[in-house]
């Protein structure tokens, strides 16, 4: 089986002196699977989540994504892998105000150097099939909280990533909107995207996770293996 | 209570200042410099006014010294003169001549004016006797204090010609006049018996105006003086104006260029100062809101965002007026020796002034935006803290994203657009920047050709002497009663018969006299090529053959007469009708200095040959193989060495560089503190570019794009405006030298130079942006995610 992401002995420690907040832990995610993490607030989600994405650095232990360990790459490659292997969705959204919908799901394609004629494709057939498209021109602050979801996963997935990481996706929607992205992530995980997603709603993690895991002080407290959503 | 309230005031303003590093040290720095060069400024124009101004009042200086004709005009007639319009008070008609005096070691002086007072007091012109005592009968004789020195001791025998039977005068006092209206007194009727056939008797009346007549009105004045006396009785004026120039020369030059620095330093400062302040109030309406929240007054938030200004601003004027203190030390030395006075030192109320000044404008920058601060309703500051940011620069993003350039810089490229204020605050620093630059670097340019344009003698590779003693060593000649001992003809021929000798021109110098001009006159007389004896010219043209005469401009002023004019001027027993056929560019000393042709003066011969050699001549060696002709004749020759340049251009040269050193590290530090207040708004939009998978250098591209444009435009702006301050400053301190300047002084920049001078703009902005590009592009992506 391949493993999208391989986690070894991986420890983080912000106080050298105080105990870790996360792990020590090991952990494996296949391919195709959607991995939900759960826990209390200070368990180690969004650490996890970071460590993952290269935003931030193991202080033991290796982590191992798409076959790179990106525990010992440099800044310049973290970012070249960040855009080409993962796409981010956020609990507030994180679209640049400045930027129509349009351009803020462009651009990390264009950060990667797609020519720009591919890059508005690629963004015009995501906002077709997001339901998305009639805002193109318009700026992120006019949207819903869950258009503007859409918007941030849209732009998470312009660069086809290997793997999408999902921070409490539904943690800032109302619960029509939160249903509205509930769906869109059920879909993706359908369409074969493997997915980690942190989140508080147990109700998110049962509907699109194939597996869920449970931190507990920054430890796996429990790892359940659920029947295959799709 | 009150106490409390303070102590909690005190504290947010401490954690301001704390907590804005950057802000509080650019605050800190630009007003430091801004002081320092308003303290240079300030210091020299008070040292450069004050020492003539207070004399020339305490002694009642004469605006207008006439040197009359006795013959043509009777006493009464002169004394008639005393009631023309603005005339307020009078004295003489002293009886004047010229005389040389020679010392007990036979060292003779110039020529000097020797006036018959019968004291030192006087309506106009009241002389201060500074040692020893007035002259009070005949034999006696008193000099300007300028004669003080082991040459010339009180009591000592001086007499008038190196004949043994020739009058002798003993020295009794030393008297110095501010308005230089003679440089020896004898009684009335000493002066009398002095005179003769070759010195004749001339009358000296001094006036004073009210108000104190302009370079324009002196003209006026001297018209309707000649106007008032029979027709040639008028023999020449002087003006106070002369002498004013001639104790200002050493430091009147640098007040213009001292002014435009001062002025751009105090601009930029207040520039960022409020650039800063409003930034603080921007960035930090969230802070505003709490404090408020959580119980300061609105006066109480004024009170901390301004005394966050002040206390950098108190640090920054301190060290400015050390620092202005300090720099003007060298540039006060030379004001010292051009007006031999006492030592000099920087005016106490000049520091005193500046720093308040300062601190005023400091303090107005500061307030506008703490009022803002003050008035802003709490919940607004709140949610104006949180909310996302207005639509302001949508337009620009979509512009720039249509540009054929990486995501990275046309996000940045559009970015200044979203914030029109500090952007414009940017580029003001970096257009006063780029002025600075351009307008050190055309001051420079233009100080070099003064350099190279005021002595053409020192452009001769050889120069041949006809057995005078060396200009580059020795005493300099006297006077024109000296005969050089080579044959002008062998002289020439030894030349002639040099292989390697390219031109040549004979050359010597006389005192003359010139009609308008009262006293002598220095003439340099040119014999041969004398192309390369050329001075740069103002107008007109160099000399091409007799009848001609090159004048500096001072001497146009004095005399009233213009380019296309005659003039008679007086050698030895030679008078000739010379037109004046050029203005030329000469500041070299305080004396008169015209230039003719030696033709026209048969009785000179020239004392020295400047001789220009081939190519590739070594001008040692010829010169060597010349001396070894000319000296069993009595000659010799030398190579010349380039000049020294001048001390008072490579001291303000060395202030210019220095202080745009000063004014460009400003305007990086204004862009610096722009870019962090952006790039800290910034940073969670930045973390989210970085977390898409924005790479370090291409955050970095990103921030140096956002100040890209703003340096492009800052040096498009900043050129042509140094470029106009340098042409207007320069004539400004060419008047204040007492000239005007050629266009090869004023033309100094070229294009090319000018393109750079514009990349200079983009080069102060970059510099000032990498440092916070480098902060975005290090900064951790999951704690600028975190930021709010």
């Amino acid at each position: 089986m391949t493993h999208v992401i391989e986690l070894t002995g991986v420890a983080k420690r912000y106080d050298s002196a105080g105990a870790p907040a996360l792990g020590p832990l090991d952990l494996r995610v296949a391919q195709g699977e959607a991995l939900a993490v759960t826990g209390p607030s200070g368990s180690g989600k969004s650490t996890l989540l970071n460590l993952v994405a290269g935003l931030d650095k193991p202080t033991e232990g290796a982590v191992t994504v798409s076959g790179q360990r990106i525990d010992r790459m440099g800044e310049h490659a973290l970012a070249r892998f960040r855009r080409e292997r993962i796409g981010m969705v956020f609990q507030f959204f994180n679209l640049l105000d400045d930027l129509t919908v349009a351009d803020n799901i462009r651009l990390p394609a264009q950060l990667t150097g797609t020519p720009r004629r591919r890059a508005a494709e690629r963004a015009g057939e995501l906002m077709e099939l997001l339901g998305i498209h009639r805002h193109a021109r318009a700026y992120p602050g006019r949207l819903s909280g869950g258009e503007r979801q859409r918007v941030a996963v849209a732009r998470a997935l312009v660069n086809r990533p290997a793997l999408l990481l999902a921070d409490e996706p539904t943690g800032a929607l109302d619960s029509a909107s939160g249903q509205d992205v509930r769906e869109l992530l059920v879909d993706l995980h359908r369409g074969g995207q493997t997915l980690v997603l942190v989140t508080h709603d147990l109700a998110l993690a049962e509907a699109c996770a194939s597996r869920t895991i449970h931190l507990v002080d920054g430890r796996l407290a429990l790892d359940t293996r659920t029947e295959a959503v799709r | 209570m009150r106490g409390s309230g303070a102590g909690a005031l005190g504290r947010v303003v401490r954690s301001g200042v704390g907590r804005r590093r950057v802000q509080t040290v650019v605050i800190a720095v630009a007003t430091m410099m801004a002081v320092a060069a308003a303290v240079v400024a300030g210091s020299l124009m008070v040292a450069a006014e004050a020492p003539f101004d207070r004399a020339f009042a305490q002694q009642r200086g004469a605006h207008l010294t006439a040197e009359l004709d006795p013959v043509k005009a009777s006493t009464a007639r002169i004394e008639d003169t005393a009631r023309l319009d603005g005339v307020t008070a009078t004295a003489g008609p002293y009886p004047a001549t010229r005389i040389h005096v020679v010392d007990a070691e036979g060292r003779r002086t110039p020529e000097l004016l020797l006036a018959g007072r019968s004291g030192p007091r006087a309506d106009v012109d009241h002389l201060d006797l500074t040692e020893g005592r007035w002259a009070t009968k005949p034999g006696e004789i008193v000099l300007g204090t300028s004669f003080i020195g082991p040459a010339f001791e009180l009591g000592s025998t001086l007499r008038i010609s190196e004949a043994a039977d020739s009058p002798a005068l003993t020295l009794v006092g030393f008297a110095t006049s501010v308005s230089e209206t003679a440089a020896a007194w004898a009684t009335p009727a000493q002066v009398r018996s002095l005179a003769s056939k070759d010195a004749p008797l001339t009358s000296q009346l001094l006036y004073r105006f009210d108000p104190a007549p302009s370079t324009g009105e002196i003209g006026a004045y001297r018209t309707a003086l000649a106007a008032a006396l029979p027709s040639g009785a008028l023999l020449g004026t002087q003006s106070y104006l002369d002498a004013k120039r001639s104790a200002d020369e050493g430091a009147a030059p640098t007040i213009p260029f001292l002014i435009a620095f001062g002025v751009l330093g105090i601009v930029m400062s207040v520039i960022i100062v409020a650039s800063v302040i409003s930034g603080a109030v921007g960035v930090g309406l969230r802070r505003i809101g709490i404090l408020k929240a959580i119980g300061f007054t609105p006066r109480q938030v004024v009170r901390a965002y301004v005394a966050q200004a002040l206390i950098p601003a108190g640090a920054g004027i301190a060290l400015g007026v050390v620092l202005g203190n300090l720099l003007a030390v060298p540039l006060l030395a030379d004001t010292e020796r051009a007006y031999g006075t006492a030592s000099l030192s920087v005016a106490w109320w000049v520091d005193v002034v500046v720093a308040a000044g300062a601190l005023l404008v400091v303090g107005t920058a500061a307030l506008i935006p703490a009022l803002r601060a003050g008035r802003l309703r709490t919940v607004e500051a709140i949610a104006v803290g949180r909310a996302p940011r207005t639509g302001r620069g949508r337009w620009a993003h979509r512009a720039a994203g249509r540009l054929p350039l990486p995501r990275a810089v046309t996000y940045g490229l559009a970015s200044p657009f979203a914030h029109p204020v500090r952007a414009l605050a940017m580029l003001l620093a970096v257009a006063f920047g780029t002025v600075a630059a351009t307008f050190a670097v055309g001051l420079t340019a233009s100080l070099s050709e003064v350099g190279s344009a005021q002595d053409p003698e020192d452009r001769a590779a050889v120069t041949a002497f006809t057995g005078m003693p060396s200009p580059h060593g020795g005493p300099q000649p006297t006077g024109g009663s000296e005969i050089p001992s080579v044959d002008p003809a062998q002289a020439q021929a030894a030349i002639e018969a040099r292989s390697g000798t390219a031109s040549y021109y004979g050359k010597t110098q006389e005192e003359a006299t010139a009609d308008g001009v009262s006293g002598s006159v220095r003439a340099a007389l040119y014999q041969g090529d004398f192309r390369h004896g050329a001075y740069q010219m103002i107008s007109g043209h160099w000399l091409t053959g007799p009848g001609q005469v090159v004048v500096p401009s001072r001497f146009l002023e004095t005399t009233g007469a213009e380019v296309g004019d005659t003039v008679n001027v007086t050698l030895r027993k030679d008078t000739r009708t010379l037109r004046i056929v050029g203005e030329a560019f000469d500041t070299s000393d305080d004396s008169l200095e015209i230039h003719a042709d030696l033709a026209d003066f048969p009785s000179a011969r020239p004392q020295v040959y400047l001789i220009e050699v081939d190519h590739g001549v070594d001008p040692a060696q010829y010169a060597g193989k010349l001396a070894a002709a000319l000296r069993p004749l009595g000659g010799d020759a030398m190579a010349n060495s380039p000049s020294e340049r001048d001390n008072f251009a490579l001291i303000l040269q060395s202030m210019a560089a220095l202080l745009t050193l000063m004014l460009v590290s400003v305007a990086g530090l204004g862009v610096l503190n722009s870019v962090v207040l952006d790039t800290r708004e910034r940073v969670h939009d930045l973390g989210v570019c970085k977390a898409l998978g924005m790479s370090p250098r291409q955050t970095v591209g990103l921030v140096l794009a956002s100040v890209a444009g703003i340096g492009v435009l800052g040096g498009l702006l900043g050129v042509p405006a140094g470029f106009a301050l340098h042409g207007y400053v320069l004539p400004v301190m060419g008047h204040a030298a007492g000239t005007d300047l050629p266009p090869s002084v004023l033309d100094v920049y070229d294009l090319p130079q000018l393109v750079l001078l514009g990349l200079g703009g983009i080069l102060i902005a970059l510099l000032g942006a990498f440092l916070p590009a480098s902060w975005a592009a290090r900064s951790r992506t999951a704690t600028a995610l975190r930021t709010e």
